[in-house]
């Protein structure tokens, strides 16, 4: 083995080691990405919920069509009149669920997609399918664009996004605010338009978080004392207010940082610019080249002294191919 | 670099293997068929949970590395200059080709909406933020840059060819019903083989930046198939989920190329009933050892960093598969790195089988194994699911039989015998 190689070869992934080094290293030292408080959202509040689900069906009525939902029809019932989801689905953008502790303490609990200010499915969507809308914050899906990979799920903390497993013509499902639907007709989502009892509340953010720290202080003791979303991965649109821990309504304990955020620094820091990919292409070229001619020159030696031996054996040997 | 150092391999075609691996091609192929019918549930049991089950991380996360054979020698020969490796290079290649366009068209197979793929090529659609484009564009390219490398063994072949199959079939065919041959098709044949003759030398000239492309295309996506999982920190189980992902998969890439083209080797040589090729198999496992032993303190330097060495010892579900990948690793390196089981081909073929099957289950554990969604959420890929992986890589070993039969792939008894006099 020669050594000037193997120190080339070492070289090679020492620098790829180092640029991850760098990479990790900036992503503490970075800037903070920027929550913007004008963006809409919504604030579920679980101690006001009655859990009639209404907001399940206004949504299916309302984006039925444009999001291609359709009913799903329960074992228990044979007649089919009853749309029973058992969990988000691909027919499903919104649900209510009921965690029950004992006869006396319970919470419902409604899903569907937080809106993050930092999303991680349209950092990781490959052709721009996910995108959040700089000014409504509206993380949106379009599914003219989508191929179909699902990394948005992979990506997702929250198991939002939904697959539509059973068609032949899939497509993802998640809320997309009625964006398309109820939001242009009347400028609210169909889920909060249609509570009955106002826990789905919908407005800017900075309303709604400015509401939920209202109804923390006027309401001792009523709610765990916190907003769920308000910095979780980032900060949320969709908010959350409950009587109950967060963790067992299905809410996962989050960091503050946004997944995206220190991912998209790895494949920044290596791919900056394109000068490494670059780099790496040209060093390498200078060395196969200069390998090649290397090579040439010594063969071309042997070439002249095997010469009039060759001239023999071809004769002999001929052609193994067709 | 001349083009005599290889030879078709003559032998029928028609085979038991050949019937065998035909048959589990076309159930693959059927429920591939069922697949676009009815969607994909229908064949799988993916769900939201994992919403990437076998297909991804075996056929693309996996099978691509299984296929590094040809970018670890291509490194190994033109960046290292060990040239007298390179009569095993065109097999390691063909393998490439059929790993990485296979993973192509499982990829095809697994989204859900093939038909909007062009996005791939419209700027306006490009995301740079996602591992997934990174890895989509360089690994469409990389297919397309082993097509090329590949390409002057079919035009060695035209070049040379008298046409014998095709010039009997036409015979027959012209023949049965009552005509003569006409004569422009001999003429349109000639044709084919000055342009192959013409166009050889100029690829020729240019070829050696199309390998070293074939050398930086792989590091980049290689790394980024590790970069994919970054952002699931909150799935991810802490033993594999590190900001070295990247790192990781590039070295474990490169070790299981080299033992795959030592498996390979061995496997074809005794398969063709020709001799091993012991000497340069052994050149070949010197190399790995220094390879497995920086990722494994990669790994285990990582662990002790971010304090989860503990949870590698733990011995539950997760510490269980994370050790038996490090022991494969670990253990088939510890056997390579003595010389004397490094002059066994037995020994050669137990190591590096041992390597690949650890750094494999590396990338099971962080695509599928160590991945966890959250409660309730269950995977294990259903037989139709498996019957589909199952015949993509029945087509791939079908091919190479098949191409290394029709084609001047694998190296030249007498060039070898040659050399290892030269040696000796």
């Amino acid at each position: 083995m020669g050594k000037p190689s193997r120190r080339q070869f070492l070289k090679l992934i020492g620098a790829t080691g180092a640029a991850l080094m760098v990479g990790r290293g900036g992503a503490s030292a970075s800037e903070e990405h920027q929550v913007n408080n004008d963006t809409l959202g919504m604030l579920y509040d679980a101690t006001k919920c009655v859990g009639c689900k209404a907001c399940m069906s206004a949504c299916k009525r309302v984006n039925s069509d444009y999001g291609s939902l359709s009913y799903e029809k329960a074992t228990f019932d044979s007649d089919g009149l009853w749309d029973a989801p058992e969990d988000l689905s691909g027919s499903t953008r919104t649900l209510i669920k009921l965690f029950k502790e004992s006869d006396k303490e319970w919470s419902y609990v409604k899903y569907s997609c937080m809106h993050c200010q930092k999303p991680s499915c349209v950092s990781v969507c490959p052709v721009s399918a996910m995108t959040r809308d700089k000014i409504t914050g509206i993380v949106d899906y379009n599914k003219n664009t989508c191929i179909g990979c699902r990394y948005c799920q992979v990506a997702c903390a929250f198991n939002i996004p939904k697959f539509q497993w059973e068609k032949a013509i899939p497509q993802i499902v998640k809320c997309d605010l009625c964006k398309n639907t109820n939001m242009v007709r009347k400028g609210i989502t169909a889920c909060a338009e249609t509570c009955p009892v106002g826990a789905i509340m919908f407005g800017k953010r900075k309303d709604l978080l400015d509401e939920a720290k209202k109804r923390l202080a006027e309401n001792p003791g009523r709610y765990v004392n916190h907003i769920y979303g308000e910095k979780e991965l980032g900060g949320t649109n969709h908010l959350y207010l409950s009587a109950m821990p967060f963790k067992k309504l299905g809410l996962p304990v989050l960091k503050h940082e946004a997944p995206a955020e220190f991912s998209e620094k790895i494949q920044h820091t290596i791919y900056k610019g394109f000068i490494a990919p670059v780099a790496l292409y040209s060093t390498l070229c200078f060395i196969a080249v200069k390998n090649m001619k290397k090579g040439r020159a010594s063969e071309d030696e042997e070439q002249a002294l095997k010469n009039s031996e060759q001239k023999k054996t071809e004769t002999e040997h001929g052609e193994d191919v067709e | 670099m001349s083009h005599d150092e290889y030879q078709t391999y003559r032998a029928k075609i028609l085979t038991p293997s050949f019937v065998v691996l035909l048959v589990l091609t076309l159930i693959g192929f059927a429920l591939i068929a069922v697949r676009f019918i009815k969607g994909i549930g229908a064949v799988s049991n993916m769900n939201d949970g994992y919403p990437w089950g076998i297909w991804i991380t075996y056929d693309v996360a996996t099978g691509t590395a299984i296929a590094c054979g040809g970018y670890a020698m291509a490194i190994l020969i033109y960046i290292r200059n060990r040239m007298h490796y390179h009569p095993m290079i065109r097999s390691a290649i063909l393998t490439s080709m059929f790993g990485y366009g296979l993973a192509g068209f499982s990829v095809m197979v697994d989204v859900g909406r093939p038909w909007n793929a062009y996005n791939f090529f419209i700027p306006s659609k490009w995301q740079a933020n996602s591992a997934m484009f990174e890895v989509a564009v360089c690994v469409m390219a990389y297919t397309t840059v082993l097509l090329l490398e590949f390409l002057p063994t079919v035009l060695t072949a035209l070049e040379k060819t008298q046409w014998k199959t095709l010039q009997l079939l036409l015979d027959m065919v012209y023949s049965r019903m009552g005509m003569e041959r006409p004569e422009r098709i001999g003429d349109r044949l000639d044709k084919v083989k000055d342009l192959a003759a013409w166009l050889k030398p100029r690829l020729d000239k240019v070829l050696i930046f199309i390998i070293v492309l074939g050398i930086t295309l792989p590091t980049m996506h290689q790394s980024s198939l590790g970069s994919l999982l970054l952002i699931a920190s909150t799935k991810l189980h802490p033993l594999w989920y590190t900001g070295f992902l990247p790192l990781l998969f590039l070295i474990n890439c490169m070790f299981i190329g080299y033992s795959i083209a030592i498996l390979e080797s061995v496997i074809s040589c005794y398969a063709f009933k020709r001799p091993f090729e012991t000497r340069e198999l052994s050149g070949i496992a010197r190399i790995i050892p220094w390879l497995t032993i920086i990722w494994l303190s990669v790994v285990i330097g990582d662990l002790a960093w971010r304090g989860q060495l503990a949870a590698a010892v733990s011995f539950d579900f997760y510490s269980r598969f994370f050790l038996l990948e490090f022991c494969l690793v670990a253990g088939g390196s510890l056997l390579m790195f003595s010389g004397k089981k490094r002059e066994s081909i037995r020994w050669l073929f137990v190591s590096a089988a041992l390597i690949v099957l650890g750094g494999a289950l590396y990338r099971f554990n962080v695509y599928l194994i160590g991945f966890n969604p959250g409660k309730g959420w269950h995977y294990f890929p259903a037989l139709a699911e498996l019957l589909i992986t199952v015949g993509i890589v029945a087509f791939e070993i079908l091919g190479y039989q098949v191409i290394v039969k029709i084609l001047p792939v694998l190296p030249k008894l007498h060039t070898r015998q040659q050399l290892d006099a030269e040696k000796a």
